[in-house]
């Protein structure tokens, strides 16, 4: 933190004005997040105490989400694969309330709500992204859009990715149309601590904080290895090693802790505002879970190590190239590797990645999750899969198409923390589906052709010539 | 002294061995794509000499038999448009060697036309096997930068030596015109310029060597590199997107005798008929990510689809070096796009090889270079594996810097701690 404050000596300016700011303007949201407030012990005798309040303020909703779909459907005549080891061939799927009110082999034992035939399809869980810059980093990639790195700090954990997404961004539609139905946004990897991710549920809105998945967490996006000594170490300030890296993590949670133990009992009014500390805090009570971009082995061991000294869990790491090397590690540790089938090479921390990455971490017990980084990869997370599932099934690892589904579906849900809701076809859960063409979702030809979230049919192959979801691409080309 | 001999030269013999020419070497039960369709039953495929001697007919006595029943065979895949053995880790400027610019071209270093890239191919890039392993046999590779970016070479993907890959230099001269600071039309300008004085360079030598011309805006040396390309011997590869850049090179192009590529192409489908009308082809990446930029506001995934509809000839590259491995992944995802399936596995082995003017590349026929591929199922699958691949002939090893480090992996050492319990 001290180290911040170096970095951005304005800092300092922003937070005294917002602590004058701060009762007045905290005084209007008051009403809203006092209606969320469910931890009575945090009510004292100078109102409500510790940090959970300004956490629901800042998280206060200025545009409802719409409500799940209040038509119920059958699916029925398909193939159907639940991410929880069943395929049944055909398979139906009830839905009621934007609920998954039934799912199982055969037909259905009774007709419930408008019958879709999805005969010669597959219905999976929707699919589920955990390392997006879509609507950070949106297109079209101009100067103007680069809002996805607050490089002027190494650690700027008080950003949030929702504060940079613009809900425009065209590839939205695009993830949507590739089976996408959750996606994390996160910062980019300039920094340390890039600031906070958010997790969405894919649907045009109109803005972040209305797409947000409803009760998922917040995350937060750290960087490992090169990226951070690059960008400051080129303008002569730390880190420029990878000492600096470890030192510069372990100051902001030394702070962190520190800041943690001073403010956490204290009515709200006297928390002595920090944005950063508050992002660090929540990694630290655990409220905030942590998506750490790490390529190395070694890097991964060492940011462990950094971790454990200030008792922080890695709930995934990203990219993760090498977590083949180390996998035995992360799986006693149960924490998530999301990476790609086949990315590689790019600079010298990805030279040494195989394909059989997410195979190995599979066999190994380990959380296997692919992504996309990419507004091209999210379009196809499921060919990235099938990658990773055909180059796993040479190298001799049992694999069935049911593990490589979870990859995208209930393990990265797992690292989201929304498999309570998303991720597998079950009873109870949100009714996030895609019916893909063809006889399987990890084959090249295989288009999804529908996509559901909460039950609502928000993507439809079928449909051609429908009006983009984008204002920026709207009426492009018209009038000529 | 002999043991001592081979056991000095063991490493390099060992490996010289594994892709040990064979005489000849006949595919049999396999379905063959020969580069246009796929050919009805199960001909056989003979390689001998390094060349295709067959397909279709009895097997010649004496040949080694490969059973490829229920597999695919197909000609090696070419990929257009890769930086292969001029990168080897694209973020480390000192393994990047595709910016020629030097010290005696114009200040700008807008035109690179006369450095040859393929002095600086590294025959031995661990890129270079992976990308095989992906059933990439030969790759034609393109330097970056400037207006004119200099000449593409073709390799194929095998060897020790650069004399064993190299199999063509100056394939095309490379230009763009967009994404610099200054005007597009300043760019065309310079190509314009450039090109008119290497047809009065390459006309008047005589002149200029006696020192009787005007003062030349380009060195000599940029212009008698550019002079076949004026000729229409060298063809013109222009890496453009937007349509109107691309109407933009067709109209600059008029009355000349250039022949014209275009490289890139987001937008052609936008201006399909001029290009099948100029008779210009497309090496185009469908991997749209959308309208990632204003000179792809049109992008869209069926681009080669309409294409090639329309009859224009479009072939599909990687535009990468550590994802060329890739490339079939693109042209399925083409094909998903609606792209005919063999127009689909045709843009990634024989159309590239036309429009480059490669005859015996990228076709399975007599007399074609032996580069071939046996796959495990459809080639544009992403579960389908290249099982068997051949280069020159020769079966290349199934293996490679990330095969090592798998099998390296495979089973984790025991180490004191491996798996301790979270804190």
């Amino acid at each position: 933190m001290l180290r911040t404050r170096l970095r951005a000596p304005w800092s300092r300016y922003v937070l005294a004005l917002a602590l004058i700011a701060g009762p007045g303007l905290l005084g209007c949201g008051s009403t809203s997040a006092a209606k969320g407030g469910d931890d009575a012990k945090a009510e004292g005798e100078d109102g409500p105490k510790g940090l959970e309040p300004l956490e629901e303020r800042a998280h206060a909703v200025v545009e409802a989400p719409p409500p799940p779909a209040s038509e119920a459907f059958t699916l029925r005549g398909g193939v159907v694969m639940t991410a929880t080891g069943h395929r049944w061939d055909p398979g139906y799927v009830v839905v009621e309330n934007g609920r998954i009110a039934a799912v199982g082999e055969g037909e259905p034992p009774s007709r419930v709500g408008r019958v879709v035939d999805v005969s010669g399809h597959v219905v999976t869980p929707g699919l589920i992204d955990v390392h997006s810059h879509l609507g950070v980093y949106p297109q079209p990639s101009v100067g103007a859009h680069m809002d996805g790195n607050e490089a002027t700090s190494p650690n700027t954990a008080g950003v949030w990715a929702e504060h940079g997404f613009w809900p425009e961004d065209p590839g939205l539609e695009r993830a949507s149309a590739g089976g996408i139905t959750t996606l994390e946004i996160l910062p980019g990897s300039a920094n340390l601590i890039g600031g906070r991710g958010v997790i969405l549920h894919l649907r045009p809105m109109r803005s972040a904080r209305a797409m947000r998945f409803p009760g998922a967490p917040d995350t937060v996006k750290m960087a490992c290895g090169e990226n951070p000594k690059r960008v400051y170490g080129r303008k002569g300030s730390a880190p420029m090693t990878r000492m600096g890296n470890g030192r510069g993590f372990r100051a902001a949670f030394a702070a962190a802790r520190a800041w943690l133990e001073e403010n956490r009992d204290k009515p709200v009014a006297k928390v002595k505002r920090d944005l950063e500390m508050e992002t660090l805090a929540g990694v630290l009570t655990g409220r905030i879970l942590v998506q750490v971009h790490c390529y190395r082995a070694d890097d991964m061991l060492t940011f462990l190590q950094v971790a454990d000294e200030f008792g922080i869990s890695v709930r995934a790491f990203h990219h993760a190239l090498e977590a083949y090397k180390i996998r035995d590690v992360l799986a006693a540790r149960k924490i998530g590797v999301a990476t790609w089938a086949d990315w590689w090479g790019f600079k010298m921390e990805a030279y040494d990645g195989i394909p059989e990455n997410l195979a190995l971490v599979d066999e190994a017990g380990g959380r296997a999750i692919v992504h996309s980084d990419s507004p091209e990869g999210i379009q196809r997370l499921n060919q990235e899969a099938a990658k990773g599932l055909a180059s796993g099934r040479a190298a001799g690892v049992s694999l069935d198409e049911d593990k490589a589904l979870r990859w995208i579906t209930a393990n990265p849900a797992w690292a989201l923390g929304v498999d309570a809701e998303v991720g597998t076809l079950e009873v109870g859960k949100r009714a996030d589906l895609v019916v893909w063409t063809g006889k399987t979702p990890f084959s090249v030809y295989a288009v999804a052709e529908q996509t559901y979230v909460d039950g609502v049919l928000v993507h439809d192959a079928r449909v051609k010539d429908a009006a983009p979801w984008s204002d920026f691409e709207k009426g492009q080309g018209v009038g000529l | 002294m002999v043991a001592g001999l081979a056991l000095l030269t063991a490493p390099l013999a060992a490996r010289a061995a594994a892709p040990a020419a064979e005489e000849c070497t006949v595919l049999v039960g396999g379905r063959v794509f020969d580069g246009a369709r796929w050919l009805d039953g199960a001909p056989t495929v003979v390689l001998e000499g390094g060349r295709v001697r067959a397909v279709g007919g009895a097997a010649p006595p004496g040949c080694r038999v490969v059973e490829v029943a229920g597999k695919m065979v197909t000609p090696g895949l070419v990929d257009a448009a890769t930086q292969i053995g001029l990168v080897e880790v694209p973020a480390e400027g000192a393994t990047v060697d595709l910016d020629l610019r030097a010290e005696f071209q114009d200040g700008e270093h807008l035109v690179r036309a006369s450095v040859r890239p393929d002095f600086a191919y590294n025959p031995r890039s661990a890129v270079i096997p992976v990308t095989r392993l992906g059933g990439v046999t030969s790759a034609l590779v393109v330097p970056r930068g400037g207006v004119v970016a200099g000449s593409s070479f073709l390799v194929d993907l095998a060897g020790e030596r650069q004399s064993d890959a190299i199999e063509r230099t100056l394939v095309a001269m490379h230009a763009s015109v967009a994404g610099g600071d200054g005007s597009r039309a300043s760019a065309l300008e310079v190509l314009r310029v450039a090109l008119a004085e290497a047809t009065r360079y390459d006309r008047e030598k005589a002149a200029f060597e006696a020192n009787r011309t005007r003062a030349l805006l380009l060195p000599w040396v940029e212009l008698a590199a550019l002079a076949p390309v004026a000729r229409g011997e060298e063809p013109l590869a222009v890496h453009v997107d937007r349509a109107s850049d691309i109407e933009g090179i067709l109209r600059f192009a008029e009355g000349t005798k250039l022949r014209l590529l275009i490289f890139g192409g987001a937008e052609a489908w936008l201006v399909k008929d001029l290009l099948k009308a100029r008779g210009v082809g497309v090496v185009t990446y469908p991997f749209a990510d959308g309208p990632d930029g204003f000179d792809r506001v049109f992008a869209r995934p069926d681009n080669a689809r309409i294409l090639d509809e329309a009859g224009v000839s479009v072939a599909i590259a990687s535009f990468d070096a550590h994802a060329s491995r890739k490339l079939r992944q693109l042209a399925g995802n083409a094909v998903r796009a609606g792209l005919a399936g063999e127009s689909g596995l045709a843009a990634i082995t024989s159309r590239p090889a036309a429009l480059l003017g490669l005859r015996d590349r990228g076709v399975l026929r007599a007399g074609a270079v032996a580069n071939v591929v046996v796959w495990s199922g459809d080639p544009l699958e992403v579960t389908t594996l290249a099982e068997r691949v051949f280069v020159h002939g020769r079966e290349m090893p199934r293996e490679s810097r990330q095969t090592r480090l798998r099998d390296a992996y495979r089973r984790l050492p025991a180490r004191d701690g491996a798996g301790a319990a979270a804190p």
